[in-house]
């Protein structure tokens, strides 16, 4: 799950503007077993994580075996071209839990997010339970729910041959799969084909969705990142 | 990963999906190909798009109508119409590209999928990263620039030379054959993988350092490293890092929150 620390935002531009705007839209909360420690029981565990934060709002759900609510079809209709079926399906994420993974749940607002740890609290899975969001909304969600952080992990940004990185466009909605599934240069495409009116935001995010393999890529942000650059709005 | 030079119908849809810009048309063959080189064997490509099985040669036949009608077809960008990509039997060096490239395959050293590091995110439980301490997570060639081993060797290096502690259970040093020098084995030195992380466990007293260290070495590398620090937090739930990040001109603006809920559940292992 390192693959959701280093989220591209302004914050991480590579000269900062002090104003940076924070990032009110992208909570991760994750769950991990340590194999002879807390993984007895986990299929249960996780898929009571999973059900939890169901009830949450979540705009992915994840399992890093398996993928997230958006997965590619391994045989597509050629009606595809023309109608696609491109709805979430949690289920399938709930149902093919079946042993050690990290389960993920990407939330668009605060409070979404401190309700489902309030809730983990009170179910007491005995998993590691982890934040990858900015650091004071995790400390305010901790204290919220009346949980002293235990350790924290911050993110220094990138360094070394940076000019090989694309625009910052490109890199907030790339790095929102932290694997590199997301290609700059699919995502690149998407932006053009968003601006010449051929795909919606919508339709552009659902794409790049499917390539992140273990579901904390936020389809609510990368849609509004479409939106902002479709009129090339900075 | 290979194309199928029967099936494919250069229609050109997977060379944006690759992450490291591997695959291209051959304007000779007409087909798209993958450099092999550049490859890192994470079947993004294979994995991430949908896939038709059409007869490769009417796909040809309609693409050929339309090109010469000057037609733009405006298909699914995600989906590859003939099923084209094919993954590869690996053999040892070239297998550690998928290892480390491949989310979905887990390390033997560690047994965990994607990078293969529960670093902080355990930390409850395996008292990892303790109070007055600083685990470094040194990532190479994140986001989409990919790293070779050769360049992930001179960061050992170097910081063995501080007498840092690398972190064992980590997929990077299962491969070094002398972590007080910090050589990585010679015949990976070459292989291409899209990201790989190095563990490193200080005192908070030598952050400043390690984190010199680090900004001097990637200067001279041909890819990007992005840097994570952990620590534990003491019974308030405070910390002293992010104040040394800060001094040193680092944002500390996002990260990761171990909520400390994880607690030995296991009877056999009391």
């Amino acid at each position: 799950m390192t693959n959701t620390l280093h989220r591209f935002s302004e914050h991480y531009a590579f000269e900062p503007k002090p104003s940076a705007r924070p990032v009110e839209n992208d909570f991760i909360v994750f769950a991990m077993a340590t194999r002879d420690v807390n993984d007895d029981n986990l299929v249960e565990k996780y898929r009571t994580f999973a059900r939890l934060a169901l009830a949450h709002n979540p705009v992915n759900l994840g399992d890093a075996t398996k993928g997230g609510i958006f997965r590619p079809d391994q045989a597509t209709n050629p009606l595809a071209h023309w109608r696609r079926d491109d709805r979430p399906d949690p289920a399938r994420v709930v149902e093919g839990i079946d042993g050690h993974t990290t389960l993920a749940a990407v939330f668009r607002t605060r409070s979404d997010m401190e309700g489902f740890v309030r809730d983990l609290k009170r179910a007491d899975l005995g998993v590691s339970i982890n934040i990858s969001a900015p650091v004071d909304a995790a400390a305010a969600c901790c204290k919220a729910a009346g949980l002293a952080r235990h350790s924290v992990e911050f993110s220094l940004g990138f360094q070394g041959r940076v000019e090989r990185l694309p625009d910052r466009a490109v890199l907030e909605i790339s790095t929102m799969c932290g694997h590199g599934m997301v290609a700059h240069t699919l995502v690149r495409k998407l932006i053009d084909w968003v601006k010449e009116g051929r795909r919606t935001p919508a339709q552009a995010t659902r794409y790049l969705a499917r390539f992140c393999t273990c579901g904390v890529f936020n389809p609510t942000r990368a849609e509004e990142l479409f939106e902002k650059t479709r009129t090339g709005a900075s | 990963m290979k194309i199928d030079q029967y099936k494919c119908v250069a229609c050109g849809n997977c060379i944006p999906v690759c992450p490291v810009g591997a695959i291209y048309i051959d304007p000779v063959a007409g087909r798209a190909q993958v450099n092999q080189d550049e490859c890192v064997e994470c079947h993004a490509c294979h994995r991430g798009m949908s896939k038709e099985h059409l007869w490769p040669p009417m796909v040809r036949a309609v693409r050929r109508v339309a090109k010469a009608f000057r037609f733009r077809f405006d298909p699914e960008p995600d989906i590859c119409p003939t099923d084209a990509l094919t993954p590869q039997e690996l053999a040892w060096p070239r297998i550690v590209r998928r290892a480390f490239s491949d989310p979905l395959v887990p390390h033997e050293s560690t047994g965990i999928h994607g990078r293969g590091t529960a670093e902080v995110k355990t930390n409850d439980v395996t008292g990892r990263v303790k109070e007055g301490e600083a685990g470094f997570v040194i990532e190479f060639g994140r986001p989409g620039v990919g790293a070779r081993f050769r360049e992930i060797q001179e960061m050992t290096k170097a910081l063995a030379a501080l007498g840092v502690e690398f972190e064992k259970k980590n997929p990077v040093t299962s491969l070094m054959t002398d972590t007080a020098k910090g050589l990585v084995r010679e015949d990976i030195l070459n292989e291409k993988i899209l990201s790989a992380i190095v563990e490193v466990k200080v005192g908070l007293e030598q952050v400043p350092e390690i984190l010199k260290t680090v900004r001097r070495v990637s200067r001279g590398l041909e890819t990007v490293v992005a840097v994570g620090v952990s620590t534990r937090c003491d019974a308030d739930g405070d910390e002293r890092l992010s104040a040394l990040l800060a001094a040193e001109g680092y944002p500390t603006y996002r990260g990761k929150t171990n909520l400390g809920l994880g607690r030995m559940t296991v009877e056999a292992g009391r």
